[in-house]
Formats: structure tokens, sequence, C-alpha cells
């Protein structure tokens, strides 16, 4: 099940993450993940699945750089960014967007200056500073405030915001980017299973509606089986499973997961 | 039915930007209105550079040899100074900082003398305090101690007064109503809430004393500033460099003292 | 309420033991170093009674020379406004530059070196230094406040800095927002109400230090209080700390009015 090498590069479609014989080690001799190698490309949305430690949120910051990788390469809609630094990271990072399970926004700015964070890899410092962005920018972000339904929220402060209003922020924020990519470090752990499920479906529609590859790490499995067309199991660094979540079975579970006692 | 979504965005409302801009505004008028005004010899400031590395120069090198016999007991005098003097500013500060809580005592004039005493602790600087004590007591280390301890007050009372007020009314009714009289309310009620802070507050103050003891010499009230005082009129500046590294060694060692005993004991 | 009751009471007895020790440790202290002093009570009553003929001098305060009096109080206001105007403008930046989490060692302790050596220096040893330096008047004045303004802003927004949360930074450097837009937009937001209160609080010291830095030749009111004290003049003394008590105190009105515009 695993995938095939990708060495040619020219050869990617638009907008796709490729991880290529990704390798993390935070003490040498002791490797997070090893050898890791997939494609997401097209309107599809994997999740990532593992137990707590595996390293799922190590190999999504492995993504943007984050975290730097040991070894091997990714590769952002064909471009190689392992070895980028400086500006060219920048610019290569306005293509990923990212979605944190503590949403990670900037509680004392209000909702709209927060989903415009996501233009700052755009827009020059001292404009940014004026809060002078394009009145593009600014259509943009109210009518994607629209979508989400925090039309109302533009000018008040984040901090005043519930769970699921902040994450629709962090991912209105993330797509303002026009991001290629759209990367979710366990979206929904902070959240009810109520909201949990509309920010999936949040997540899902949008990376559907702008065309953008959606990578999602989650805890909770039936959510994944749920919303994603595809999942990969991690466990020990290494890729267990990957295949459509129909396929999924309990067997597949106890290898990923360990141990049987937690399945009913 | 909802109106047309407001397309226009700023971050702050109009009257908020206009209170922000009368404060920069007057700010600004202010400071160009001194700068105007203020009587500044620019030929001074150009030949400051050559003026300062003048004064290193004569700096070095440094009279090291003067430390055991001009400098230490006028630093440990200093250090004396400051200890007694921030202990003199609680034993008066509990009394003032008491009557400024309102919620303890509830005469408006009693906490108005004692906000007027803090106030003017706190706004006539150590050095004038040093001059009035000096002027009272005679040159030496009795009106720098007395000069530490008043200006002192302020700081400690304000801080003290406001630990007062934070404290948590339960346990003080609890007390009230079980009959306990005044002195008892104070000392089980109200002294263990705010005992932390103030000893917090006394670490601080004892800090910034040290610092304001080494130069309150300068005008006469002990000390270490005294020394300082005396090289500086006789021009030993080789003297003065190696005083002054005392004092920045003392001011050091007793910051480092006052963080390692908070992480310990608050 | 009850349990919060317990809480409070839990560590007050725990170190009550300490707080007997300390408190004997401070009488047996205050004891000795009186003595070392020769700190006593006889000359402190003997002071007293001069006190008290200083204070009936003193009365009734001698406003006869008001032109001098405010020329000199302009001075120290200048000398407080220019100095206070530099000092935050020049501690934003020292500030960042010493802050841990944001910047690598090799910039944070040159910094962090500088702002120690501001504070370690009671503001009129400065002032000392720069009435050597560039001559009497207030521009020493100016350099001294300016040096002390770095030195307290500069220790407590880096501290300020230091406490952020590091998850919106994180977040604005994934999406590719250049250094300068990650600190306008997720740092200064965190900390600025607390850089406000930190210059405003400068510029009351500022006024206070100012009326100081001239008592050794920098400018300002205090040259002429000096001068009061030496020739004895006492009612024109008291003239002078009344005006300068009231002085202090209108800027504290001033400043916490400020403060609510910016919240
Ligand atoms: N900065 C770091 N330095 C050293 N080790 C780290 C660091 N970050 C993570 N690790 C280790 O790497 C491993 C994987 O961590 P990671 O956070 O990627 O796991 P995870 O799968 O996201 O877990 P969870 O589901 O709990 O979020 C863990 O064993 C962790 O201890
Ligand atoms: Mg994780």
């Amino acid at each position: 099940m695993t995938v095939e090498a990708q060495s040619d590069s020219s050869a990617h479609p638009q907008r796709s993450i490729c991880i290529e014989n990704l390798s993390k080690e935070y003490v040498k001799g002791k490797p997070v993940l090893n050898n890791i190698s997939f494609t997401v490309q097209g309107q599809s949305s994997v999740a990532i699945i593992g137990p707590s430690g595996t390293g799922k949120s190590t190999l999504i910051r492995c993504v943007n750089k984050l975290i730097p990788p040991s070894s091997g390469n990714v590769y952002i809609s064909g471009e190689n960014i392992t070895h980028l630094t400086g500006r060219n990271l920048r610019m290569a990072r306005r293509k990923i967007g990212m979605v944190f399970q503590e949403f990670n926004l900037v509680e004392r700015l209000s909702v709209m200056e927060n989903v415009l964070c996501g233009r700052l890899g755009y827009v020059p410092s001292w404009r940014a500073w004026l809060r002078k962005y394009p009145q593009k920018d600014i259509d943009n972000a109210f009518s994607l405030l629209d979508s989400i339904g925090l039309l109302e929220f533009a000018r008040q402060r984040a901090d005043s915001l519930s769970g699921g209003q902040r994450q629709r922020v962090g991912i209105a924020r993330a797509i303002m980017q026009e991001p290629h990519v759209l990367l979710a470090d366990e979206p929904t752990s902070s959240l009810d299973p109520k909201t949990s499920v509309e920010i999936m479906e949040l997540l899902v529609s949008l990376s559907r509606e702008h065309n953008i590859p959606l990578l999602i790490n989650i805890h909770d499995v039936e959510l994944a089986k749920r919303f994603t067309a595809r999942v990969i199991g991690l466990s020990m660094g290494g890729i267990i499973y990957d295949g459509p979540p129909s396929e999924l079975t309990n067997d597949h579970l106890k290898k990923i997961y360990g141990g049987e006692n937690w399945l009913q | 039915m909802s109106p047309a979504p407001l397309r226009k965005w700023e971050r702050f409302t109009f009257s908020e930007r206009l209170a922000r801009f009368a404060v920069f505004l007057g700010f600004a008028v202010a400071l160009s209105i001194s700068l105007r005004s203020v009587q500044i010899i620019p030929e001074f400031l150009y030949d400051a550079p050559t003026q300062v590395a003048d004064l290193f120069s004569r700096m070095w090198p440094m009279d090291f040899a003067y430390y055991p016999a001009g400098i230490h007991d006028a630093m440990m005098e200093t250090l004396h100074i400051a200890t007694l003097g921030t202990l003199l500013a609680i034993v008066m500060a509990i009394p003032i900082g008491i009557l400024g809580a309102n919620n303890i005592v509830h005469f408006p004039l009693l906490n108005w003398l004692s906000k007027l005493i803090l106030v003017s602790s706190r706004s006539v600087n150590s050095l004038v305090w040093a001059l009035l004590f000096v002027a009272v007591f005679g040159p030496g280390p009795l009106a720098g101690t007395v000069c530490i301890g008043f200006r002192s007050i302020g700081f400690v009372g304000k801080l003290f007064a406001e630990a007062l007020e934070e404290v948590d009314p339960g346990p003080i009714e609890a007390l009230t109503a079980s009959g306990a009289p005044w002195f008892s309310v104070f000392l089980k009620g109200y002294w263990p809430q705010a005992a932390p802070a103030f000893w917090g507050v006394f670490l601080f103050r004892w800090d910034i004393n040290v610092r304001e003891s080494a130069v309150i010499g300068l005008v006469g009230a002990g000390g270490i500033g005294m020394v300082l005082d005396t090289a500086l009129n006789l021009f030993f500046w080789n003297r003065v460099s190696v005083i002054l590294l005392s004092i920045f060694v003392v001011v050091i060692l007793a910051e480092l003292f006052v963080t390692a005993i908070r992480k310990r004991i608050i | 309420m009850t349990a919060d009751t317990a809480k409070n009471f839990g560590p007050a007895f725990k170190t009550n033991w300490w707080a007997r020790a300390g408190w004997l440790a401070a009488f047996l202290y205050a004891a000795y170093a009186a003595n070392y002093l020769d700190v006593s009570w006889i000359r402190f009553l003997r002071g007293l009674g001069n006190g008290a003929e200083f204070l009936a001098e003193m009365v009734p305060p001698n406003f006869s020379r008001w032109q001098l009096l405010s020329a000199n109080l302009m001075e120290t206001v200048e000398i407080a406004i220019i100095a206070s105007a530099f000092g935050i403008l020049f501690s934003l930046p020292v500030g960042l530059l010493a802050a841990r989490n944001l910047m690598p060692l090799w910039i944070t302790w040159p910094f962090r070196t500088f702002i120690a050596l501001c504070r370690s220096f009671h503001p009129v040893i400065f002032a000392i230094l720069f009435v050597k330096a560039v001559g009497f008047g207030p521009l020493a004045g100016i350099l001294t406040l300016i040096f002390a303004s770095i030195g307290f802003i500069g220790k407590l927004f880096t501290e300020a800095i230091e406490e952020i949360s590091l998850k919106p930074l994180e977040a604005l450097r994934a999406s590719g927002a250049p250094f300068m837009s990650v600190i306008i937009y997720a740092v200064l937001p965190q900390v600025l109400n607390r850089f406000i209160g930190f210059s405003s609080y400068q510029l009351d010291a500022n006024l206070r230090n100012s009326t100081m830095v001239g008592i050794v030749g920098a400018g300002g009111i205090g040259g002429t209080l000096f001068a009061a004290f030496q020739r004895f003049d006492y009612d024109f003394l008291a003239a002078i700390l009344i005006s300068i008590i009231a002085l202090v105190m209108l800027s504290e009105f001033i400043s916490t009015r400020i403060k609510k515009v910016f919240q």
C-alpha cells in the first residue's frame, strides 16, 4: 500500500504535497519519523491517525519546515522546499496554509485583523503596520467571514469568541493565504463533538471549493473516516496503513494503536 | 433583510482614533516646544566625545589599592543605611498603609492624610530628602537612614495598601462575625493574605535602596557617596573609577541576591 | 468559599515560624546596625528639635521669586519631556533586541548588558559623568534621563516580551510573514499595553528625577533648590518643594488620563 517513489518532480500537477523518504530525529539515533513517503494532490483530503507521541505533529510541521527534517524531501506543488531558507522559505510558506489545535490567533487583535494576518506574506511590513491592505484582500476577507458565518464579529477581539468560532477564524486566516495545500494539526481536539463535526465540514468544504489538498492530523478515527477520502495510519514513525477509510479494519487499528481493549 | 455588508474596514472607531491622535499630537507639540526652548549649547555636544575620552583616560589605570583603604568601610555603611532605612520605612509604612486602606479605616480624612504622606514621600526625590535630613540631623549616616526610610514609605505603603485592598473579604467577615477584636482580625485575617506581597515589596525596595543609598552621600548623608564626592572634588579620577566599579558590583550582587530569595520564598 | 478560605490560611500557618524568626532577626539586626552607624535615640531627638526650627523657618513659603521658580520648573518639564520621548523611542528596539525568545544569544547579550549598565547606576551618577562630558546645563540632564529610561523600560519590556505566548508567532511564521510583520502583529499586540504603562510611569519618574539632576548641575529646578539649601533660604525652599510636589501630582493625574485612552 505504500506510495510509489517520487523522483520526477516535473510530473506533479499543480497543488500537491509530496513527501519523499522523510526522516526526523530530535536526538541522534532515535528517529521519530522513519523514511516516510506519500503524495496528496487534487481535491483529496487525507487524515493522518496514530497514537500519541508517534510523530504526527512532527510530520506535519516538517512539511512547512516549522521543524527542519533530518533527511528526505518535501515538494509543494512540485517545488522542493526542503533546503529553502530566508526569503525563499517565506515565499514557499505562503503556499502552505496551516490550522492549529489551539487556534494560535492573536487574542488581542480583532477577528478581521486575524483573518488579514493570512496576507502578511504578501504585504510589506509597513503597510501591514498601517493596516493598509489592498482593497481586494479586505473584500476577500469579508466574503470569507461571511461564508464562515462570522461577519458580524469582524470588529470584535479574537479572545471574545468561542472555541469553535476561533477555529473558524484560524481556518479563514489559512485560506486567506490562497494556499496550494492546507495542513491541520488536530484542528478539533480542543472542541466539543458537535463543533468538531462542523469544523471538519468547514475544512473539507473549503478545501473542495478552493481546490486545495488537505492534510489533517486527527485523533478521532470516526471523524477521519467520515470526512476524508484517505487515511494514513502512522505508528512508531512509519506508515502502517494508507488507503480509503472503508478498508480500514479493526485489525489495522490494532496494529496502529496497539492493544485491543479500547476497541469495543 | 440583512444590511449590505460594510466593505470599508479600519482598525479603530472614529472617536478612538481622535483620542489617540489627540494624545500623540499633544505629546508632539510638547516635545517640539521643549526642543525649541530648552537651552542646549550644540558646541558642548560636539565636544562630548573628546571629553568622554579624556574622562576615561584619566580613570585608567584604576587605583585598586584605594578599595581597602577608603572604600570598603563606606560601602558597608551604605549597605547598613539601605537595610536599616528599609526597615524604618516598613515600621512607618505599616500604620500609614493601614490608615490608607479604606476597607479597614473608614475615616476619609485619615485615608486622605495617609495618601498625602505617601504621595509626598514619592514625589520628593531621595537626594532632596537627603538634603532636608542633613539640614536637620547634620551630615552622616543618621540623616541617610532617615532619608531612605522616609523616601521609601510612599512606595512600600502604597503597594502595601493595594495588597490589603485586594484581600479576600471572606475570612475577615468570618472573623468579624465571630466577634474577634480588631487587632486579631488584622493579624489573622488580613496579614496572612497580604504577607507574601508585603515581603516581596520589602525585597524590591531594599534593592532600590541599595542604589539610592550609594548616592545620597553626595549631599552629605553618609556612605559611599561621600567618598565619591571627595574623589570628584579632588579630581582623583582613578579613584572615582574604582568607586563606580564597586557600586556597580554591589548593586548587581544585591539584585542577584534579591532575585534568588524571591524565587525561593514567593 | 470554604475551600478558598482554607487555601488562603494554609500556607500562612506554615510560614509563621519563618516569619517570627525573620522578625526577630530583623530586630537584632536593626539594633546592631544602629549601633554601627552611630544612630542613636539622643541624636535623633536632638535632630527633631532642629527639624522643628527648620520647619518654622519654612513657613510661610516665599513665592516672591516666582519668575525664577517658574522658569526653572519649565526647564525641568522640558528635560523630562525630551528625555522621555527619546528614552521611550530607544527602549522599544532595545527591549525587543534583548528578548531571548525572539533573538539569538549573540544579539541579546550585548543589549542585556547595556540595559543592566543603565539600571545599575543611579541617575545622579550618570548626571555627574554627563556634566563632565557635555558641561553644565539641561543637555546633561536629558542624556542622564534617557539612559535611566532605557534601563527601566528596557528591562520591564524585555521581561514582558519573554512572557508572551509564542503560538501566534508560530502561526504567522508558518504563513510566510516577514520578521517585522511577525513582530508587529504577534508580539506588539501582546505587550503594547504594558509598554505604554511602563512608558507613562517612566514619564512620571523622569519628571521626578529631573528635579534632582540639577543638584549636580545638570539643569532644571534642582540647582536652585540646592542653592536655596546652601544659603539657608528655607522659605524659598518651601516654595520650591511645594511646586515640585504639585507638578508631580499634576503629571500623575495626566498620565492616568492618558492610560485610559489606550486601554
Ligand atoms: N522539540 C522536540 N525535541 C525533542 N523531542 C521532541 C520534540 N518534539 C517532539 N518530540 C518527540 O517526538 C515524538 C513525536 O512527537 P509529536 O508531537 O510529533 O507526536 P504526535 O503524534 O503529534 O503526538 P500527539 O498525538 O500527542 O500530538 C515524541 O516522542 C516527542 O517526545
Ligand atoms: Mg501532536
